[in-house]
């Protein structure tokens, strides 16, 4: 027992971030009478928030690496810009604009990363000029709207996947079977790597920490899926924002760029003498970043159905509350996706709940900055505690 | 010896953290104005028990009392010590490099009346302590514009300024060369002269042994002994060793029979420019070459271009116009980026762990495998289960004293950091490894363990370049010596000619071309 409290304070953090989420959703389940987890809310909610997982995706190996963008909110107004021209005045088929999407957002990373990386300017400023020079070029590009886009390309964030496997009851068969492989494939992966452990007598987690943490995440999932099941059914947005998750949780805990972002943003003279190629390395992440605006973009321009030159007031600083309140250290070198996934949960359910209860737009806005001060007091009161003993 | 005598007495002071006691009954008197050195090894409790000194721990947190100036004091924090005439100087400095230095004494304490600081009044009480501590710069100066030597000096100024009794100086002397440390000890020695009171941590014995009169030992949290080192018999450093490490290290460096092969690299007329000032040469036409199997010291003052001709052969990480010519087993090299170097097999491990050598914040294998991550990955995945067996491998190949591989690095100390290191360089597998001040701030054990570890990369045929600022550490470790003064190698000497005073000569030697 005394083996799974020690466990349990070691990753204190993790939980106890996890625990405010539950906190907040049960409150707000409260507050709003039930409302919150109404299956339609649900699915509004991840197609509210997507664009907030998304950008912090990115800013997670931006934060880690030791830097911050500034700009990813007016570039995401940009790129909505252009692929609004592009589909509503030249007519491009839609797909090929969401293609163009992605390619100009990372053209846009090219050219910061170019600035960050190679001639040495802080990110801070790079970002804060790109963030002023996309916001003017997409009202130059935009003026106010581009309407009337392709019901296709709407569909990306309004729309669900339609209903292939009929009806379990009154359930989307399909939204049921992808919640079952989800957790199927969750519990496979953990299990194969604490078997792979356990093979070479290397320490484990204790298995009452390990049962108890599989189960309660198969739980949630489970949870999440039944109410979605309930809804129209799942959400297109959601499978895209799911794939990047995995993807990126991939990238930054497994391969060799994203080992080396932890190096760069733990002490950059070490990584420099261990001959990781930093420039490089910040290069590719705010090329990546930029990508990911494009991404957001088309998530936010076809949530809107049109694409609008005031897009993405500040959605910058959502994604970097998200990284902060999931544990990303402001000085760099920590962080995961997972965690700020949570902290954009926590934005998105604070959002929802507070648009439910009729709080007033300027109250909301006063309680996100209280919840994101909170969470990193909460982080660093903790992290004395440790160090004090 | 009179009660009266006795300016500090603590006694029976016992302070644990959970899980650890880190003092344990420890007692400390101190005679007034005499220089009181304390040895122990890393992790003894020098460190802590000099915080429960100074009230960085403050009453309560320990038990036992201290008596300063017989009467009984309880500290709340370090501003309660320094009013009572206890000032500490920490082994990192605490200075703000771009205040002067008048400012930077006054710091906390300004000259002012009613809020307005009265800068004449500054600058020559300032001029007045400098003149006190032997620095001829004026208070005007920025911090970052004088050595360090000259920034302890100025730190101690800071001290006077608070009308110190009990001077506590943490490794002193540890960032500092030769000619500086000498210096600060006969400033202490002088200070001495002057009434005031030292306490000197220090892990360099020969120091303690020239300017202490009384050394107390601290082992694993407790009183070993307190030696009188003015007494009839003088007290050897293998005797202070003995009570440090509780054994005698009979030899304070492994036994190894070097069996030298032909040449791996070879370096000729090596030039490198200072980074900032270009005219000033930093190495000057160096030129030496290391054998297969074989360790090589560079010896020199500080200032001499070791770590910058080292450091410019690692992919070009110091100076700039650098010229000059490699050759790795005959073949002319390159080494233009780190990962170059790493490429042709040379790998560089700094004498500065903490800021260039390891990622504080990451875990022990993480750090292990960071330099060589393209020999764990394919197509750019890392197998982070071979990861995790090659980290228990170096944990268990190096003695890395650590639960598990997933700790922490910022969390070890500094012998298993630098052990950490050793092995992500190891790992590496490279053919020349260059290892920059390898024994700096740790302790006598685990510097044997280190010593160990390069005999046995010697003998697996690695060619091993030791630069070090202790003679007997080169003498111990090296088959073969090149000394450097002013960025020209000045003299190469065999082990078997090599002695402290041959060295020092060519370390010292002025600017004159040797021919080899």
């Amino acid at each position: 027992m005394t083996a799974v409290r020690e466990y349990l304070g070691r990753n204190m953090r993790q939980y106890g971030i996890m625990g405010a989420l539950v906190a907040i959703v049960i409150l707000f389940e409260l507050t709003t009478s039930g409302r919150l987890l109404m299956p339609d809310n649900v699915a509004a909610l991840v197609q509210q928030n997507a664009y907030v997982m998304i950008l912090a995706i990115g800013m997670v190996m931006v934060i880690v690496a030791g830097h911050i963008d500034l700009s990813v909110g007016s570039v995401v107004a940009f790129v909505g810009g252009v692929i609004g021209i592009a589909m509503g005045k030249w007519d491009m088929p839609w797909l090929l604009a969401v293609l163009l999407g992605i390619v100009v957002g990372a053209l846009v990373g090219v050219w910061q990363g170019y600035w960050v990386a190679y001639v040495g300017i802080p990110a801070f400023i790079v970002t804060l000029a790109g963030m002023l020079i996309f916001r003017g070029l997409a009202i130059v590009l935009v003026g106010t709207t581009i309407a009337g886009l392709p019901t296709g390309f709407v569909a990306i964030s309004n729309g669900y996947l339609p209903n292939l496997l009929g009806y379990t009851g009154n359930r989307d068969a399909l939204t049921l079977v992808l919640g079952l492989v989800a957790i199927a494939g969750l519990v496979f992966s953990q299990v194969r790597a604490r078997t792979t452990l356990r093979k070479h007598d290397l320490e484990v987690e204790p298995m009452v920490a390990f049962a108890g943490k599989l189960v309660l995440i198969a739980l949630l999932l489970g949870a999440i899926t039944w109410i979605l099941s309930g809804a129209t059914g799942m959400p297109i947005v959601l499978i895209i924002v799911g794939v990047l998750i995995l993807a990126y949780t991939f990238v930054l805990g497994r391969t060799v760029f994203g080992r080396h972002i932890y190096a760069i943003g733990g002490n950059l003279n070490a990584a420099i003498l261990s001959g990781v190629n930093t420039r490089r390395v910040n290069f590719g992440i705010f090329v990546n970043i930029g990508a990911l605006a494009g991404v957001a973009a088309i998530v936010t321009t076809s949530r809107a159905g049109a694409a609008v030159a005031a897009a993405g007031d500040s959605f910058e600083l959502d994604a970097i509350a998200a990284c902060f309140i999931g544990g990303t250290a402001v000085t760099g070198g920590v962080g995961k996706v997972s965690g700020a996934m949570i902290g954009a949960l926590i934005m998105g359910v604070l959002n929802m709940g507070l648009s439910i209860m009729n709080v007033d737009p300027s109250w909301q806005k006063a309680i996100k900055g209280l919840v994101l001060l909170a969470a990193v007091a909460f982080d660093l009161i903790n992290k004395r505690r440790a160090a004090g003993r | 010896m009179s009660t009266d005598n006795i300016i500090l007495e603590m006694r029976g002071i016992t302070k644990t953290f959970p899980g650890v006691k880190a003092l344990q009954d420890v007692t400390l008197n101190v005679t007034r104005g005499q220089i009181h050195a304390i040895c122990g090894e890393n992790g003894a409790g020098k460190s802590t028990l000099m915080k429960v000194l100074s009230g960085v721990y403050p009453h309560g947190t320990y038990e036992g009392d201290i008596v300063f100036e017989s009467e009984t004091c309880e500290f709340k924090g370090i501003r309660d010590s320094e009013h009572r005439g206890i000032v500490i100087i920490h082994q990192e400095l605490a200075l703000s490099p771009y205040l002067s230095i008048a400012e930077n004494i006054f710091l906390g304490n300004e000259q002012a009346t009613r809020g307005v600081i009265d800068w004449t009044k500054t600058n020559a009480e300032a001029a007045k302590l400098l003149a006190r501590v032997g620095l001829s710069e004026s208070p005007d100066t920025k911090i970052m514009d004088i050595g360090v030597g000259k920034q302890q000096l100025v730190e101690i100024a800071k001290a006077l300024s608070k009308r110190v009794k009990l001077l506590i100086l943490d490794e002193p002397t540890a960032a500092l060369n030769d000619e500086d440390s000498a210096h600060l000890l006969d400033l202490v020695r002088s200070l001495k002269g002057q009434g005031i009171t030292s306490i000197i941590i220090s892990h360099k014995l020969n120091e303690i042994a020239a300017v202490a009169d009384t050394t107390t030992v601290i082992r694993d949290g407790l009183t070993i002994e307190t030696l009188d080192m003015n007494g009839v018999e003088p007290v050897s450093e293998e005797r202070i060793i003995r009570g440090m490490v509780g054994r005698s290290l009979d030899n304070r460096f492994p036994e190894r029979s070097p069996r030298i092969g032909g040449e791996v690299l070879r370096i000729e007329d090596w030039t490198v420019h200072h980074p900032i000032d270009q005219s000033r040469k930093v190495v000057d036409g160096a030129s030496l070459m290391v054998r297969k199997g074989e360790v090589v010291g560079l010896a020199g003052l500080m200032g001499a271009g070791r770590t910058e001709l080292a450091m410019s052969v690692f992919g070009r990480t110091y100076g700039t116009n650098v010229s000059g010519r490699i050759f790795k087993d005959g073949q002319e090299i390159h080494t233009r980026s780190v990962g170059e170097a790493i490429r042709h097999g040379i790998a560089y491990a700094t004498e500065d762990r903490k800021r260039y050598g390891l990622n504080l914040i990451e875990d022990i294998k993480r750090n292990i495998t960071s330099s060589a991550l393209g020999k764990l990955s394919r197509h750019g995945v890392v197998d982070r289960e071979e990861e995790t067996l090659i980290a228990e491998r170096y944990r268990k190949d190096m003695n890395i004293k650590t639960p598990s591989v997933d700790a922490i690095v910022g969390k070890l100390s500094g012998g298993n950091q630098q052990k950490v290191v050793l092995s992500k360089w190891i790992y590496a597998d490279p053919d020349v490894l260059i290892l920059d001040e390898p024994t700096r701030g740790i302790d006598v054990g685990a510097k044997y363990e280190i010593y160990t570890i390069i005999n046995a990369l010697a003998d697996a045929g690695k060619a091993v370049v030791v630069i070090s600022s202790e003679l007997p550490e080169l003498l111990g470790v090296c088959d073969r010596i090149y000394t450097l003064s002013q960025g020209r190698v000045t003299g190469q000497l065999s082990r078997a000619e090599a002695t402290q005073e041959s060295l020092m000569a060519l370390m010292t030697k002025e600017k004159e071309v040797t021919s080899r």
